[in-house]
C-alpha cells in the first residue's frame, strides 16, 4: 500500500491539491495552493438555487483550485471521465494496483463517514484515494482529521451520482508533479487575478459589489408576504454558505489571509502581510455577521434589516480597501 | 480571528468530528486551529436538516392518507426536492412533478420506477411502498 500523508485542511479541493502536490516531492500549505489559484470570490446566484436558495460562493466553482494551480506550476493533471461506473471502479483500482494515489470527484450525501446532518447532494467533493483493504477503499478526505474508509458500493454511488456537477467518476492524478516554482512570478501573479475577480467584475452580483448586493436583497426578502417563515430561512442559509463545511471560517477570507502572510514571509513584503491583515479584519467582521443574522433568525434579537445592510456595506468597504492596497501588487 | 477565540461549542451536527479554523496566534501568525463546532453555524445547519425532516414528515403523512404518491415521501427523505429529483434522474421537470401524483404514480412502469430507485438507492419494492414510520 502507498504511504499517503494525511493533512487535515479545511477545504476538501485545496487540502487535496496542496497534499497531492506535495505528496509529489512539491511542499505545499493549503493556503498557498488556494492563493495560487486565485480562489477567493464572493458571487450571489440567484439563478442557481440549491434546495430553493440562491447560491452564495465564498470561492471559485469546483475544479478552479485543480486548473489553477497546475497552470502556476506548469503542470498537468491526468483527468479520466467514465460513462460506464464498472468501468470507472475497475480503472481506480487499476491504478491502486500499481501503486499510485488518485484524488476522485465525489457527492457528500453517499458518502458513509460524513456525520447524518453534513450529508447533502453536493456533488463536487474531493478526496484522495491511497489504498484498499477488501471491499474496502482507504481515503484521505482532507476535511477530516484522519484517514476514513468507505466500501465499494458507496464509493461508487458517490463518484456515479448524476445531476448538477455530476462527477461521472472523475479521477486524477498529477502527470510528472514538478520540484520547484518562482513565487516571486508566481504569487503577484495569482494576487493579481483575484484582485480583478473581486473588485474588476462587470457585474453587480460578483466580488465587493455582490457582497453590497447581498444586503439589499435581505431587505427585499423582509418585505415579501411571507417573510414571517421566509426570512429565517434565507438568513440561516446565508449562515451555512458562509460557514459550512470547509470554509476555514468567514467564508474563505481566513484561509485566504493566512495564505497572503505566507507569500508575504516568503518574498518578504510588508503589502501582503498588511492586506492579510487587513483582510483577517473582514474576516472577523463576517464572523460577526454571522452572529448577528442568526440570532434574529432565531428570534433572540429584533429583526433589524438595515443593521445587517449596513454591516454588509462595511464588510465590503473593508475587503474593497483591502484589495485597493494591492493595486499593482 | 484568534486563536483562543476559536469556537469549541460541541455541535451535534459534526457528529463528533473537528474541522479545520485558520486563525492567528498572539504573535500574528496564521496556524491551522481544529474546532468543534460553533453554535451559529450549528444552529444553520440543523434549521436546514429540519426543514428537510419536515417536508418528508409532510410528505409521509399526505401518502398516507393517500393524497401523495411515496415517492414524494423518498425524494425528500433522500433530502432532495423536485429540482435534485429531476437532475438526478433526468427527467424532464414536468415529468417528475407529474410523477408525484398519487394517481399517475401508481400506474408507472418499472422501467420508469427503476430510474428514481436507482438514482435514490432504494429497490423499486421500497420505492412503490411507504414505511410505517416516516424513516430517518
Amino acid at each position: 500500500m502507498t504511504e499517503f500523508p494525511h493533512r487535515q485542511s479545511a477545504h476538501c479541493e485545496s487540502g487535496v491539491v496542496a497534499n497531492m502536490v506535495s505528496h509529489g516531492g512539491l511542499m505545499m500549505s493549503e493556503p498557498m495552493a488556494f492563493g495560487l489559484s486565485s480562489a477567493l470570490t464572493f458571487a450571489y446566484m440567484p439563478m442557481i438555487k440549491m434546495a430553493g436558495m440562491p447560491l452564495i460562493a465564498y470561492r471559485m466553482p469546483p475544479g478552479h483550485i485543480i486548473k489553477g494551480v497546475a497552470k502556476q506550476l506548469g503542470m498537468r493533471w491526468r483527468r479520466r471521465t467514465f460513462s460506464d461506473a464498472d468501468a470507472g471502479m475497475a480503472a481506480l483500482d487499476a491504478e491502486l494496483d500499481k501503486g499510485r494515489i488518485v484524488g476522485l470527484q465525489t457527492c457528500v450525501y453517499w458518502l458513509p463517514y460524513f456525520p447524518e446532518d453534513m450529508r447533502f447532494h453536493f456533488n463536487a467533493h474531493n478526496l484522495v484515494v491511497y489504498g484498499r483493504d477488501g471491499d474496502d477503499y482507504l481515503i484521505s478526505d482532507p476535511v477530516f482529521e484522519a484517514p476514513v474508509r468507505c466500501d465499494a458500493a458507496s464509493l461508487r454511488k458517490a463518484r456515479f451520482a448524476k445531476g448538477a456537477m455530476a462527477a461521472k467518476g472523475m479521477m486524477y492524478d498529477p502527470e510528472g508533479a514538478p520540484r520547484e516554482i518562482d513565487y516571486a512570478v508566481a504569487v503577484p501573479k495569482a494576487v493579481r487575478m483575484n484582485r480583478r475577480i473581486m473588485v474588476g467584475a462587470p457585474l453587480p452580483i460578483i466580488g465587493v459589489k455582490g457582497i453590497r448586493f447581498l444586503g439589499r436583497n435581505i431587505a427585499k426578502v423582509a418585505a415579501r408576504p411571507d417573510a414571517a417563515t421566509k426570512l429565517p430561512l434565507y438568513l440561516g442559509h446565508i449562515v451555512r454558505m458562509q460557514e459550512e463545511i470547509g470554509t476555514g471560517g468567514a467564508g474563505f477570507r481566513f484561509l485566504y489571509a493566512s495564505f497572503l502572510q505566507e507569500a508575504g514571509k516568503l518574498l518578504n513584503r510588508a503589502d501582503l502581510q498588511d492586506a492579510s491583515g487587513a483582510l483577517t479584519e473582514a474576516g472577523d467582521e463576517w464572523r460577526r455577521f454571522a452572529l448577528e443574522a442568526t440570532k434574529m433568525a432565531r428570534g433572540r434579537s429584533k429583526l433589524d434589516v438595515k443593521a445587517l445592510d449596513a454591516q454588509l456595506n462595511k464588510i465590503a468597504d473593508m475587503e474593497l480597501a483591502m484589495w485597493q492596497g494591492l493595486k499593482g501588487v | 480571528m484568534k486563536k483562543d477565540e476559536v469556537p469549541q461549542d460541541a455541535a451535534s451536527t459534526y457528529g463528533g468530528v473537528r474541522k479545520l479554523l485558520y486563525a492567528v496566534d498572539d504573535s500574528g501568525a496564521y496556524t491551522g486551529v481544529k474546532s468543534a463546532g460553533w453554535e451559529p453555524e450549528a444552529f444553520a445547519n440543523i434549521q436546514a436538516v429540519d426543514e428537510l425532516n419536515r417536508l418528508r414528515d409532510e410528505a409521509w403523512a399526505r401518502a398516507k392518507a393517500g393524497k401523495a404518491s411515496p415517492l414524494e415521501y423518498h425524494m425528500y427523505r433522500r433530502r432532495m426536492e423536485p429540482a435534485t429529483l429531476q437532475a438526478v434522474t433526468g427527467f424532464w421537470g414536468w415529468r417528475v412533478r407529474r410523477h408525484l401524483t398519487p394517481e399517475v404514480f401508481v400506474r408507472l412502469p418499472d422501467r420508469i420506477l427503476s430510474r428514481y430507485a436507482e438514482a435514490m438507492d432504494l429497490t423499486v419494492a421500497e420505492l412503490r411502498a411507504l414505511p410505517e414510520k416516516p424513516q430517518g
